[in-house]
């Protein structure tokens, strides 16, 4: 199943479905890391709020994701982590590192505007 | 031969009817002399200072009742009214701090004082008093388990109800300001104490949409290193909901562990106290608090 990107403003927003296979995830890296130069986007939001197990795969191409986009001149956030899933990774030890996360979709949108604006 | 064989039977069907027989000779005796038995266990309770914790009239009078189901157990030979009696008992003297070596000692005392009166009774018989005694002491050992057990489930189920509250109350996830949460920490932390508080931190991050969340440990002494690494991972998980978490008010003892278990101290946010970490948190969703007269006038 693929994931949709949607474009809203100077966001991308990638919205997981539900559990996805590994190839699904690769291809959602690749689709995000061409689109966000693409539409010159500053900005992408991964919302895992469906995703209520979260392997080792999956939180290592999160991690990706953001680091990528990094280097594509973006910013990332991840939103909405379940609190059982959040504790779940820490104890494997999937902390994604250095990548932002915010509660909610709103939460990320206002993350990523604050840091647009003190860039400005 | 025969002869021999039925008379044999019938002391043995003798025999088989006397315990219940002399059980009720026993309890005859028991009733006729309650007034100077229960005097003579009272004065027993008192002179060894069991249930200091009670005055003289409440002593006398549970003594009464104890006396009455007592003698009722021995006579019906059923022991559930006892064992409602005694755990209604428990449940009045527990709270006013009756421990178990007092509940066990004055049923023992009773018992004592009422064999003391049989063989006072038949001393001249000694036969008679075996028998007597034959039948009164399982009767008698089994009236003190029952009331021995009953004031220990009693306790131990006082005892579960406490534990029950106590961690109930152990953990208050506060809000002090929008989106500032506030972990107040207090006592010993085991595992599942450990577990519940971070079930409940990320679920009050969630609910309340926190953004900053101060866990105040200064109501905690020490830690091992499976709690301090719990610690850590709270830490980490509240991060991935999107919550900054200040610690404060570590202890030296808890700071040495962490450093002993080699924490990374870039992953954790700590201020010396709780006023400290307020302050911080204020800082971080942007507030600017200061004193009304310090306002610059618009």
């Amino acid at each position: 199943m693929e994931v949709p990107i949607l474009k809203q403003g100077d966001v991308l927003i990638a919205t997981f479905q539900a559990a996805l296979s590994d190839a699904d995830l690769s291809q959602l890296r690749s689709g995000l890391v061409q689109q966000v130069v693409r539409f010159r986007s500053r900005g992408v939001i991964v919302d895992v709020t469906a995703m209520d197990v979260m392997d080792s795969f999956a939180s290592r191409t999160l991690r990706e994701i953001a680091h990528m986009i990094r280097l594509r001149g973006a910013e990332t956030v991840i939103v909405g982590i379940q609190p059982e899933v959040a504790f779940a990774m820490v104890q494997l030890g999937l902390t994604l590192e250095g990548v932002a996360t915010a509660l909610d979709l709103e939460e990320g949108l206002n993350y990523l505007n604050q840091k647009f604006k003190r860039m400005k | 031969m025969t002869k021999r064989e039925s008379s044999a039977e019938a002391t043995e069907s003798k025999l088989r009817e006397e315990p219940s027989e002399l059980l009720r000779e026993l309890v005859a005796h028991l009733r006729q002399n309650r007034t100077q038995l229960r005097e003579e266990w009272v004065a027993r309770i008192s002179e060894t200072r069991l249930l200091t914790a009670m005055t003289k009239e409440e002593i006398f009078a549970e003594a009464t009742s104890v006396y009455d189901s007592y003698v009722e157990a021995l006579e019906t030979e059923t022991f559930e009214a006892l064992q409602a009696y005694a755990r209604n008992l428990s449940e009045r003297i527990i709270p006013r701090g009756v421990e178990t070596h007092e509940v066990v000692g004055i049923v023992l005392l009773l018992r004592d004082v009422l064999a003391r009166s049989l063989f006072a009774k038949y001393q001249t018989d000694f036969k008679k008093l075996n028998r007597i005694l034959d039948a009164y002491e399982p009767a008698a050992n089994r009236i003190a388990n029952t009331v021995a057990v009953g004031f220990v489930q009693e306790r131990e189920r006082v005892i579960r109800q406490q534990q029950e509250a106590i961690r109930e109350l152990s953990t208050p996830v506060l809000q002090v300001r929008e989106r500032l949460l506030i972990l107040p920490i207090i006592g010993v932390i085991d595992p599942q104490r450990a577990r519940q508080l971070t079930e409940q931190l990320l679920r009050g991050i969630r609910t309340n949409r926190a953004k900053v969340v101060v866990i105040d440990i200064t109501g905690v002494a020490a830690m091992d290193a499976t709690v301090a690494n719990h610690l850590v991972q709270t830490v980490e998980a509240s991060r991935l909901l999107g919550a900054n978490v200040i610690v404060t008010g570590l202890s030296p003892e808890i700071a040495q562990t962490l450093v002993t278990i080699g924490i990374d101290l870039g992953k954790m946010n700590t201020v010396g106290d709780l006023q400290g970490g307020i302050e911080q948190a204020e800082r971080l969703l942007g507030y600017k608090v200061m004193a009304l007269g310090e306002a610059e006038p618009n």
